[in-house]
């Protein structure tokens, strides 16, 4: 649980995303791309999720990256090398299913970029022709370039104000990419409205479309039922039935709710600590 | 003459509800003698055979009478390791105490007549709690050669590692939580259960040599064939029933809609009621419902009143039950506390469904009446929803405790492990085995929903069956 390397990747008007090799040797053995730990940064912190970006087996340790939001991992953003998290659980939730499926396009906004890697990695080694959208709001926050570049056949890079490459939306690309055809599976992380947006467009080309979906959770291990969402019109947990699921079944609007239950305790704590 | 029993002390209700400290204070010694002094000391004792683990009553309480409490200790010890557990939140007037020959026949609960065989349970288990009395562990040439994991650190795994511990055997708990424990910890609030009472009796464990590995799942980070293979002699399950079940109603993932799970699981714990002290929120509202008879719904009502006292909010928070108060599944005990603290019951009502507003948040429930109508499976009267009789109440948070489920975190990685309908591992009940051979099980992934002392009566078979 101790942190061997920290790597800011973006930093710019008070957002911050970090990247943190974590030595977690029985976790990196068993950590499959799509899965996800919880932490805590102390004993009267928070447990929150977070998805396991890279392990690396011959050096047990595990790879997380965060953008700052809420007061936990504003905290794990403090956390430096040497420190210790109190807490860290894992692997949680369903491994992605990687096999060849043929022709792929990976989506990833934001510090969703980090999400996608593992899986776009793990398809690519599977065999698939592996085309990657990344979206950024600027140039600055555009993460994993490199690292997507080496796993992927074709990469797309757009940002929200057009600072690097071309400018609009990653939902935009992929309804370019989706016209031309003869593509078998979209998978996409980001924000929920970028997901909700993705989960439009593929529905037109009737193509099978994965997400990994962020609900609030505490325990992650099936518990609790915080991370409740409506799938089909059922009722599933993220922690254990996914946190994977198909995008066109999902109620998004319900999850996006749910996520801001805690909007005004957030906002007071992190005043609170004057963080 | 006959004596009335004593009654327990208990802090005023007013006081109490406002904040998260021990409500029932237990019998000083003058208080325990008194009580043990009315047992009758039955030639042939009945409250023993109402007793999960056995514990030898009448023993104990005439050792109490002889002020001889060392004795008293180690006579529960001997069937019991966590006596000042037990004596807070076994269900009594369901198990001993309704055995007791002071129980008048055919209640469907102990008699107020009965012996307060719990509370004195406690009084005996604080004492070897003040004076350190300890069990020394055995050991056994062949307790050397076995190495048992216990999966899970509730009731139904700490018993059984303490049976096994006590005879020598390295045991090693693995817990996926932080924290050990089980719903000891995440379930049952402090205001029933002290921390320090529950850490007392884990480390007690812990100092018999038991080894807790927390933030650890199996079927994870491990499988039970790792765990052999790692040189494991037998494996106890001690998975619990952590699922939580919901109504299946419209609106039912309204945000402010908790099941019981999350909303104890928050307050007892993650600390949510020191927010922001502790970094996990939760909310208050000002019309809370609690939906359910058993002892969580209690347990939620109560936590959820302190929460509104806490918060300074015109406490308003009501328990709605589909059958009545004399069908509830809750102690008696928790009952009264509820109602002396201010919970509100509303019996014979049954959910429908819930509306929200605009954020998406819970603002109404809509509830149905009912009647009793004939005894079901359980014997309990069915309820009859009366056609008709829709009506809506406010409510800005509501807590689902239904009941609970089997986690399938490990029996699904685990098909070798025969599972029943409702996905509850399958023993055979002379052994606890599974149907993987040296793999036992005990406590809720076993029989569904029970009490402490039922699991670690189970835990108990397994761990004698282990040592055979």
């Amino acid at each position: 649980m101790k942190i061997l390397k920290k790597e800011i990747l973006a930093e710019n008007s008070g957002i911050k995303i970090t990247k943190l090799e974590i030595l977690s040797p029985e976790l990196a053995k068993k950590a499959k791309a799509g899965q996800f730990v919880a932490l805590m940064v102390s004993e009267k912190g928070e447990r929150i999720p977070l998805t396991i970006v890279d392990s690396n087996q011959a050096e047990g340790i595990i790879t997380l990256i965060f953008q700052e939001a809420g007061l936990t991992t504003k905290l794990l953003g403090k956390m430096n090398i040497g420190d210790s998290l109190y807490s860290l659980t894992g692997p949680l939730g369903h491994a992605t299913e990687i096999k060849n499926y043929g022709r792929v396009i990976l989506v990833g906004g934001g510090v969703g970029i980090a999400e996608i890697y593992p899986v776009a990695k793990a398809l690519k080694k599977a065999g698939n022709h592996v085309s990657a959208i990344l979206g950024a709001r600027n140039k600055d926050f555009l993460i994993l370039e490199p690292e997507m570049k080496a796993v992927c056949d074709e990469l797309l890079v757009v940002t929200d104000d057009g600072s690097y490459s071309r400018k609009g939306f990653t939902t935009d690309i992929l309804d370019e990419l989706l016209k031309k055809g003869g593509y078998d599976l979209v998978y996409a992380v980001g924000p929920i409205p970028m997901m909700r947006k993705a989960a439009g467009v593929t529905k037109n080309y009737n193509i099978k479309t994965i997400v990994s979906l962020n609900a609030l959770m505490v325990d992650a291990t099936g518990m609790c039922g915080g991370c409740r969402v409506n799938v089909a019109g059922k009722t599933k947990f993220s922690c254990v039935d996914g946190p994977e699921f198909d995008a066109a079944m999902v109620d998004w609007e319900a999850l996006d709710k749910r996520n801001k239950i805690y909007k005004e305790q957030e906002k007071h704590i992190c005043n609170l600590y004057k963080l | 003459m006959k004596k009335e029993p004593i009654k327990i002390k208990e802090k005023e209700a007013s006081e109490r509800s406002a904040n998260f400290e021990e409500v029932v204070l237990g019998y000083s010694e003058e208080e325990a003698l008194e009580e043990a002094s009315r047992c009758l000391q039955c030639k042939n004792p009945a409250c023993s055979s109402g007793c999960p683990v056995g514990i030898d009553i009448k023993k104990f309480i005439a050792a109490i009478v002889r002020k001889d409490y060392k004795s008293a200790y180690f006579t529960i010890r001997e069937k019991n390791d966590f006596p000042s557990m037990c004596g807070r939140v076994c269900p009594a007037e369901y198990q001993c105490r309704k055995a007791c020959v002071l129980t008048k026949k055919g209640s469907p609960f102990a008699s107020e007549q009965a012996i307060n065989i719990h509370f004195l349970e406690r009084f005996v288990g604080d004492y070897g709690m003040k004076n350190n009395l300890k069990i020394l562990a055995s050991s056994e040439e062949k307790s050397a050669k076995l190495k048992v994991a216990v999966v899970g650190s509730g009731p139904a795994g700490l018993c059984c590692a303490g049976e096994l511990a006590r005879k020598g055997i390295k045991v090693v708990i693995f817990e996926s939580l932080h924290q050990s424990g089980g719903v000891l910890r995440y379930g049952i609030p402090p205001f029933r259960l002290p921390r320090d009472i529950l850490d007392y009796e884990i480390n007690y464990l812990q100092n018999l040599g038991v080894e807790i590995i927390p933030n650890y799942i199996i079927g994870k980070i491990k499988t039970l064939d790792e765990l052999f293979s790692e040189g494991f002699t037998h494996i106890f399950l001690g998975l619990g029933a952590g699922v939580p079940a919901f109504l299946g109603v419209e609106g039912e993932n309204l945000c402010n809609i908790y099941s019981v799970n999350e909303f104890l699981t928050r307050i007892n714990l993650m600390s949510a009621y020191k927010f922001p002290e502790f970094h996990t929120p939760i909310n208050v509202g000002r019309h809370i419902v609690i939906i359910g008879g058993g002892n969580t719904a209690m347990d939620a009502a109560r936590s959820a009143l302190r929460l509104q006292k806490l918060k300074g909010i015109l406490h308003d928070t009501t328990i709605i039950y589909r059958r009545t108060e004399v069908e509830m599944p809750a102690r008696r005990l928790e009952i009264e506390h509820a109602k002396e603290e201010g919970v509100k019951f509303e019996f014979l009502v049954q959910p429908l469904g819930f509306s929200g507003n605009e954020e998406g948040f819970v603002k109404k429930i809509r509830c149905l009446r009912c009647r009793l109508g004939e005894p079901d499976s359980s014997g309990r009267r069915r309820p009859v929803p009366i056609e008709g009789s829709d009506f809506e109440m406010d409510c800005d948070l509501a807590v689902i405790a239904i009941g609970l489920q089997a986690n399938q975190v490990l029996t699904s990685v685990t098909p070798q492990l025969k599972t029943d309908k409702y996905f509850d591992v399958v023993v055979d009940p002379k052994t606890m085995e599974t149907s993987m051979a040296r793999v036992f099980a005990g406590g809720d992934i076993v029989g569904g929903e029970g009490t402490v002392i039922e699991a670690m009566g189970m835990a108990k078979i397994a761990a004698k069956a282990i040592l055979a």
